[in-house]
């Protein structure tokens, strides 16, 4: 081979890896997005049923109860719309508190119920995490519109 | 009166700037010497001001000084003393000045190690690096005053968050911002590079050490980061693909491909344009990492635009620092193009490949990063990009750089021979190969990523171990061989040990939660763990449940240790403090959940068995370690009088 054939072998291989790349990039970007859906989302259908998607709003008071093992745990999360039962299995996050907001990622399960594989509860006492707030802003522009 | 003497002092800073920064830059422009020469003293003493308001600051956080609101919002009167000093960067408006504070102390370094430099060459770097740090002491002044006073004074402050009272976040900011800053300094030599048309094997040579410095603070600052994360969240994990992680990382995979491509502009005189192109890349990453982390966005999109005025001015400076140098890139770069010209099969070839699939990595971190940022602020919904997205694909993408990684080192520059390679590294190929298939199998069965894993590390550190041998034979003894190869060497070596680390830990570790009453016990790895029940423990500024547990193997008694749950006193803030019990091959790490029951006798308590995480922060540091050796080879330290021709040295990159 010439080295001017060298060099356009190297540059075709070159560019193939990248579109190899890119092509593994966007395909896992694809199917490792997580959405983020509010109570009243869910209760009008809009979350996917096969795959994971995040909730969020405040734990209900009085909602958290914990099964005979100790580690099972279930409450109640909601916009202030809807609500939504949530059940987890291990260790809450620190900051995880009746009245708090907190934002679960999960499946939902055939009876309804969100089968959490993960709760997070930001570290910061006074800070609502972003999307927790955000579901109860919505639940609050949709009540403001039903009143009017 | 502290206070205010701080102030004034970083308005004296900001003058110092300007005159750094206009004179010298005009002076070079113009061949005056004597406006050239105000580049040195200036940066000194804006360096010595900016050193006084932040020891100003220091003082009013040391003194609890709530008058000032910044020390009432971050600290508290209970507040061990070390800590009220740390929380002189714990805030948003401390970091700030940490940060001019160091780019301050890198100006001076340059003014001080630079007197083998031709005058307009420091005049320019020196100049560039004052008006980066104009852009940043305007925006303390006008949108983050560290002294801002609080009339009437608060009666005690609300603490500082109980999260960064830890020894790790001491060190860690400062040694991150080191990294960050520091590519600034790569930053002022590739724009003075530009400006001056001169770009060549002398700049690469002049910009390398600072570099590889700020490089090695960077490493030094992630893994701290890493460290704290995995003692203090809880949760046992070192890093989760959070977007403040991501921001620190981005600079260093830049910084990184940085380093490799100026080893071949500096060797070989090629690569120049995207050597400088890198370069503008390293630090515009970290002003996106300290825009990201410091304006709000991350946090809340919508709180951004409630209160732009901080993210705004980071955001337009970052526009103008990032546009303006690519704009004079645009303009100037072609001029230069020319290079050595090499073979597909080269050092150049492979560092060229390192280059790519480094950058290929950092585009998928960005995306992942930016990506729903972006969907958040165009209002088309909330998505989050996880953990699984990054392993998805930051592990395949660097897959083959590392392969690449133990062929590289051994490879001559210009022209090598494949058969030849195939020759020196057909047996650290079938070691590798075997031991990646055969070393899983003694654990628990085969496992694609534990056999990726051990095939990597292996193959690095053999063709390390051949580096050393084949270069022994040329020039005899180990103290003989240059620091540049001894600390590319031991960042490499560093490198494989991290990733035997992460693999042994990622594959192999276990974790339980269980429920505990006193006197329960239960098993992992070998271990038994038996729960002794837990007191009231006080502390400074806490309470704290501090549990007890007895870790046993084989009926005997191995250690004790006692994890804390922690509640703040001035914010009410709970806080798990795991407790952990280190070794060279594994840690054992117990942390409590929280009480399951009224007296507070049951708990949910958390067990982990880490093998080998240790290595992930040894390997880490022999990097750092590498990276400092590298800097200080001596022939960084020889007078560049004239343009020395490219490829004079042709081995140890």
């Amino acid at each position: 081979m010439k080295s001017r054939h060298k060099k356009l072998l190297v540059i075709v291989l070159g560019v193939t890896g990248l579109g190899i790349a890119a092509a593994l990039i966007l395909n896992a970007f694809q199917s490792n997005l997580v959405f983020f859906f509010s109570p009243t989302q869910v209760e009008r259908g809009e979350a996917p049923t096969d795959r994971a998607f995040r909730i969020g709003g405040l734990v209900e008071s009085g909602s958290v109860k914990r099964e005979a093992d100790g580690l099972t745990v279930r409450f109640v999360v909601t916009d202030t719309a809807k609500s939504m039962n949530v059940v987890y299995k291990g260790i809450l996050p620190d900051l995880f508190k009746e009245g708090k907001g907190v934002v679960a990622e999960g499946k939902i399960g055939t009876d309804g119920t969100f089968n959490a594989s993960q709760v997070l509860a930001k570290h910061d006492e006074n800070y609502m995490p972003p999307e927790a707030a955000h579901a109860l802003e919505q639940a609050q522009k949709a009540q403001e519109t039903l009143v009017k | 009166m502290i206070p205010e003497l701080g102030h004034f002092a970083l308005i004296v800073a900001l003058l110092l700037a300007l005159t750094q920064a206009v004179l010298p830059l005009v002076g070079a422009q113009r061949g005056n010497l004597t406006l050239m020469a105000v580049a040195r003293p200036a940066a000194q003493g804006q360096f010595v001001f900016v050193a006084l308001a932040f020891a100003c600051l220091a003082y009013s956080f040391l003194t609890n000084d709530f008058s000032v609101d910044n020390v009432a919002r971050n600290s508290f009167s209970q507040l061990p003393e070390v800590y009220r000093i740390t929380a002189t960067w714990g805030s948003h408006e401390g970091s700030m000045l940490l940060w001019v504070l160091m780019l301050a102390f890198w100006t001076t370094a340059v003014s001080v190690f630079s007197r083998h430099l031709p005058d307009d060459m420091v005049a320019r770097v020196i100049g560039v690096m004052g008006l980066i740090s104009i852009g940043f002491i305007a925006f303390l002044l006008t949108t983050s005053n560290p002294f801002e006073r609080l009339l009437p004074a608060a009666p005690d402050g609300r603490d500082m968050n109980p999260l960064l009272q830890d020894w790790g976040m001491i060190i860690h900011p400062p040694m991150l911002y080191m990294g960050y800053v520091g590519f600034a300094v790569a930053f002022a030599f590739a724009i003075a590079a530009l400006i001056s048309g001169r770009l060549d094997a002398a700049w690469a040579r002049w910009s390398r050490p600072w570099t590889t410095v700020a490089w090695a603070f960077l490493t030094l600052g992630i893994v701290l980061g890493a460290w704290w994360a995995y003692r203090e969240l809880g949760w046992g994990g070192w890093w989760f693909w959070d977007p403040t992680e991501n921001a620190s990382f981005m600079p260093w995979i830049a910084g990184t491909a940085l380093i490799h491509s100026l080893a071949v502009t500096e060797k070989r005189g090629a690569f120049k344009a995207w050597t400088v192109l890198l370069a503008l890349t390293a630090f515009s990453l970290s002003l996106l990492g300290t825009f990201l982390v410091r304006s709000g966005v991350l946090s809340s999109v919508h709180a951004f635009a409630t209160d732009p005025a901080r993210g705004a001015f980071i955001l337009g400076f970052l526009a103008v620092a990032i546009g303006g140098s690519l704009v004079l890139f645009a303009w100037r770069a072609p001029r230069m193009l020319t290079g050595g010209a090499f073979n597909w099969f080269s050092r150049e070839a492979m560092l060229l490949a390192n280059n790519v699939i480094l950058l290929a990595a950092l585009g998928s971190v960005l995306l992942g990063t930016l990506y729903p940022l972006l969907m958040d602020a165009l209002g088309m919904g909330k998505i989050s990009v996880g953990p699984p997205y990054f392993n998805a694909v930051f592990v395949p993408l660097m897959a083959p750089a590392l392969f690449l990684m133990g062929i590289g080192p051994l490879t001559r520059w210009k022209d090598a021979s494949l058969p030849d390679m195939v020759g020196r590294l057909k047996w650290a190929l079938a070691i590798a190969v075997a031991t990646g298939f055969l070393l899983p199998l003694t654990m628990k069965g085969f496992n694609p990523w534990a056999t990726l894993g051990f095939f990597l590390s292996v193959w690095i550190v053999l063709s390390v171990l051949i580096g050393f041998r084949e270069r022994l034979k040329n020039s005899g003894r180990l103290g003989n061989l240059p620091r540049a190869f001894w600390g590319m060497q031991l960042a490499h070596l560093g490198l494989a040990w991290g990733i035997a680390g992460i693999t042994l830990v990622a594959n192999y570790q276990q974790e339980r939660d269980v429920r505990m009453n006193v006197g329960d016990h239960t098993e992992l790895a070998g271990y038994t763990f038996t729960f002794k029940g837990t007191s009231e423990h006080p502390g400074p500024n806490y309470r704290a449940a501090r549990g007890t547990v007895d870790v046993s193997k084989g009926g005997k008694l191995l250690f004790t240790l006692h994890p804390e749950k922690r509640i703040y006193n001035a914010s009410g803030m709970p806080m798990t403090e795991a407790a952990i019990h280190p070794d060279f091959f594994r840690d054992v790490y117990v942390a409590l959940g929280e009480p399951l029951d009224e007296q507070a006798t049951t708990w949910a308590v958390r067990v982990f068995h880490k093998p080998f995480i240790n290595w992930l922060w040894l390997g880490a540091l022999l990097m750092v370690i590498g990276g400092f050796l590298a800097a200080s080879d001596r022939r960084y330290r020889i007078a560049v009088k004239s343009v020395v021709p490219a490829g004079a040295a042709a081995q140890g990159a």
